[in-house]
């Protein structure tokens, strides 16, 4: 059983084998950035994410890939066949920005799958991006948020538009399915429910 | 007041059934201190010096008798039998035990009470003038819009998790009473020349760290279009918003990094994709909510009553209460009543259980059972009737609820502190106390006149003491707890930002200080002139001179 939750008609459920690698850049050595005393553990929306060198260095096996947004900018090239074959999808960091593969790429239901990484759960820039990628560059296909996915923050990723949530390895998927219904008729329109509760409901 | 319906209750009690399976899985291992954190954070749950401290919202300070009573019982039943009122017109409790949390919002959503984002990086209470609906100055009454911001922005799910705290403050009257220059969204509620109702948007205010009064971002935004705006504004900010330095994390930062003009164009080209989108506002949705704010059934009264006015001239402490407890009220023959939590000796903004009590009972029978906080950190009964006063006074007074300073310098907006809150440098109620020991005469503080003294235990400022007349700041030297004095802050219309005179002061000097710099006003003012008009007139050069005439730092201190 993978840790991969996914929404099907209003309907959530654990999937048997997910089916799809994600590809990540190599890692190289980094220095450690220090503000007012702390390190830093989150990048700047737009900071560079990949040097040329992780770029070219990385290797795409065969099979369904979730690439990292640089690599597709830099080498989609290479994967024309797979695109059309369906192979191909493509994942961004928390602070990367969605227009960067919008702009690149027009369509983007070319994509089975479009990923977000949350490096850091409470970094809440992923809802953003989430929001955007349905209502201003209409993408249809699954929607994933992986890397720090917790149960408690799964509502919130749910309206904004993720309709695939990859619980972090060390936390149960089953318990978490539970935190997807935590409230049951929001106030304000979003992305998922886009009307709010007045314009839903007739009130007093 | 707003009054809850189905969809309202159920989200108050799915929120706490929620936390208390949080809660469970918090104190049975399964959520670590990191992920924790900010769900308590959004339910106002901090961990505090001895103990959790429970933030309890109040939206736009407005409460009614059986809030206040139910607010007592809490007292009682899960804390040392008081309650503390924020300068964020909320309710705040010291001593909970977390393992109790979930049963106390329990008992507040019984009476459409929570603590939903009274604290955390997410959207925080909304706050406005305590004499809303009621004020002579008043041109739009904020309340409607106020509760449609609260609901629009409660579990709001794009901004959940936003860079840093974002506070919105709202004020329909000319004269601004909750100090929207200083949030991160301000709005004024005003009506052009046909009658149209609009909002001039301020972005980017806040105290804290970095003091910065708000920029005007759209002078004549349509009522409308206030959500969809506000979700531009955020989503930019939510984006743009720096992550990587907690102290440049709010939303000044940005706007002063782009500058307003950039920073308008971002909001405004996003907005082009929100505008007239589902959340505008429609006039049926407006008037919906707005019908829940109608005037009490009023009395005809003149607005002159002859027994008050003799008991005026019969009793100088009444006297005294009229002229600085009691305030104009629109309709002929009301009053609005500001009840004192600020004794002698007592923690500014704390109120005991059995004064929470008398509060309601006053309220139910003085004030059609409704009652206000206000971010001064007191409590306001909003419609008296003037032939009421008299019996009101006796019966406040009795209480402890009556003490004549309502905007005197022993009416101090004071923070917990070092004595409670874990971020604090300073301890910040015993510099209250003893400068309300100095001066406590009170014939002293009605001749020195309307002076806001305001005091934080840290940088965070809580204590709101950058936009004090006088602001004093608890600072971290070594070991010990120092206290830097700033002048010439102000709220309002016309506010700004106080300046620091000099090195700072041991806590024993701190009285002293305020008493010199006292006494150079009163020797230079002018007729009618408040401290803060001598301060912006003078300068602050005569200030710090007599300040520090005597002193060189480390040896001689200053002395009362």
């Amino acid at each position: 059983m993978s840790n991969l939750i996914k929404l099907q008609d209003g309907h959530a459920a654990i999937v048997a084998a997910d089916g799809w690698q994600i590809v990540r850049l190599p890692v190289v050595e980094t220095e450690v950035k220090k503000q007012a005393g702390k390190v830093v553990l989150f990048k700047l929306t737009g900071a560079e994410s990949a040097t040329a060198e992780q770029i070219a260095g990385t290797e795409v096996p065969a099979g369904k890939v979730l690439l990292p947004l640089s690599v597709w900018l830099a080498r989609k090239a290479e994967f024309a066949a797979r695109v059309a074959a369906g192979e191909i999808g493509v994942w961004l960091a928390t602070h990367e920005l969605i227009e960067t593969l919008a702009e690149d790429q027009t369509d983007l239901n070319v994509f089975p799958v479009i990923a977000v990484f949350i490096e850091r759960f409470a970094d809440g820039r992923a809802y953003s991006t989430g929001a955007l990628v349905r209502s201003r560059f209409g993408f249809k296909n699954e929607l994933r948020a992986f890397g720090d996915v917790l149960r408690d923050q799964l509502f919130f990723l749910k309206r904004c538009g993720f309709n695939a949530y990859d619980i972090r390895a060390d936390r149960s998927a089953e318990d978490a399915l539970a935190s997807l219904q935590d409230f049951s008729e929001p106030y304000q329109g979003a992305t998922v429910i886009e009307q709010p509760v007045w314009r839903r409901y007739a009130r007093g | 007041m707003y009054k809850y319906d189905e969809y309202d209750q159920r989200i108050v009690d799915e929120r706490v059934a929620q936390f208390r399976d949080q809660t469970r899985r918090y104190l049975a291992g399964e959520l670590s201190e990191d992920e924790f954190k900010p769900l308590r954070l959004q339910n106002g749950l901090y961990i505090q010096r001895y103990a959790p401290m429970l933030r309890v919202a109040v939206p736009y300070g407005l409460l009614n008798s059986t809030q206040i009573r139910k607010l007592a019982h809490i007292a009682r039943t899960w804390d040392k039998g008081y309650a503390h009122v924020s300068t964020r017109q909320n309710f705040q409790y010291n001593w909970p035990e977390l393992k109790n949390v979930p049963d106390i919002l329990a008992e507040l959503a019984t009476v459409e009470m929570h603590a939903i984002q009274t604290s955390g990086n997410c959207i925080r209470n909304v706050t406005t003038d305590q004499f809303a609906g009621i004020a002579p100055d008043e041109v739009v009454d904020p309340r409607p819009l106020a509760e449609i911001i609260r609901q629009w922005s409660t579990f709001h799910p794009e901004f959940a998790l936003l860079p840093r705290k974002f506070k919105f403050a709202v004020s329909g009257s000319s004269n601004d009473r909750a100090v929207v220059q200083m949030h991160d969204i301000g709005l004024e509620f005003y009506r052009d020349g046909s009658g149209e109702l609009l909002i001039k948007v301020w972005v980017g205010g806040g105290l804290g760290r970095t003091p910065i009064l708000g920029e005007v971002i759209e002078a004549a935004l349509p009522w409308q279009h206030l959500l969809t705006y506000a979700d531009a504004i955020i989503r930019v900010y939510n984006r743009h918003g720096r992550r990587d330095n907690i102290y440049k994390a709010r939303i000044k930062i940005l706007v002063k990094a782009l500058g307003i003009e950039e920073f308008k164009r971002q909001v405004e080209a996003e907005w082009a994709h929100h505008k007239d989108g589902p959340n505008t506002i429609t006039q049926a949705e407006f008037d919906r909510v707005a019908k829940f704010f109608t005037a009490p059934a009023y009395e005809t009264l003149t607005d002159r009553d002859a027994g008050i006015d003799a008991k005026a001239a019969e009793e100088k402490a009444f006297a005294n209460w009229l002229k600085r407890n009691v305030h104009a009220h629109k309709v002929a023959g009301y009053r609005a009543v500001t009840l004192s939590l600020k004794p002698t000796g007592i923690a500014p903004g704390d109120i005991s259980d059995k004064q929470l009590e008398v509060v309601a009972d006053l309220a139910d029978k003085y004030s059609y059972g409704e009652l206000r906080t206000t971010h001064e950190q007191n409590i306001v009964l909003s419609d008296v009737k003037l032939g009421d006063l008299y019996a009101l006074w006796q019966e406040a007074r009795a209480a402890g609820l009556a003490t004549p300073n309502i905007g005197l310098i022993t009416d101090i907006i004071c923070c917990p502190g070092g004595d409670f809150c874990d971020l604090a440098n300073a301890k910040s109620i015993p510099i209250a106390a003893s400068i309300q020991q100095l001066f406590d005469d009170l014939d002293y503080q009605h001749d020195i006149g309307e002076l806001e003294l305001n005091i934080s235990g840290c940088m965070n400022s809580c204590g709101h003491h950058h936009v004090g007349h006088i602001g004093v700041l608890g600072v971290d030297k070594g070991d010990s707890e120092w206290y830097q004095v700033s002048i010439g802050g102000k709220q309002g219309n016309d506010a700004s930002l106080g300046a620091v005179i000099g090195p700072s002061f041991a806590a024993d000097e701190v009285a002293g200080v305020v008493k010199r710099l006292i006494d150079v006003y009163l020797e230079n003012r002018s007729v009618d002139e408040r401290f803060i008009d001598t301060v912006r007139r003078l300068g602050h050069t005569p200030f710090k001179e007599r300040v520090y005439a005597d002193r060189q730092p480390g040896k001689q201190k200053v002395e009362a």
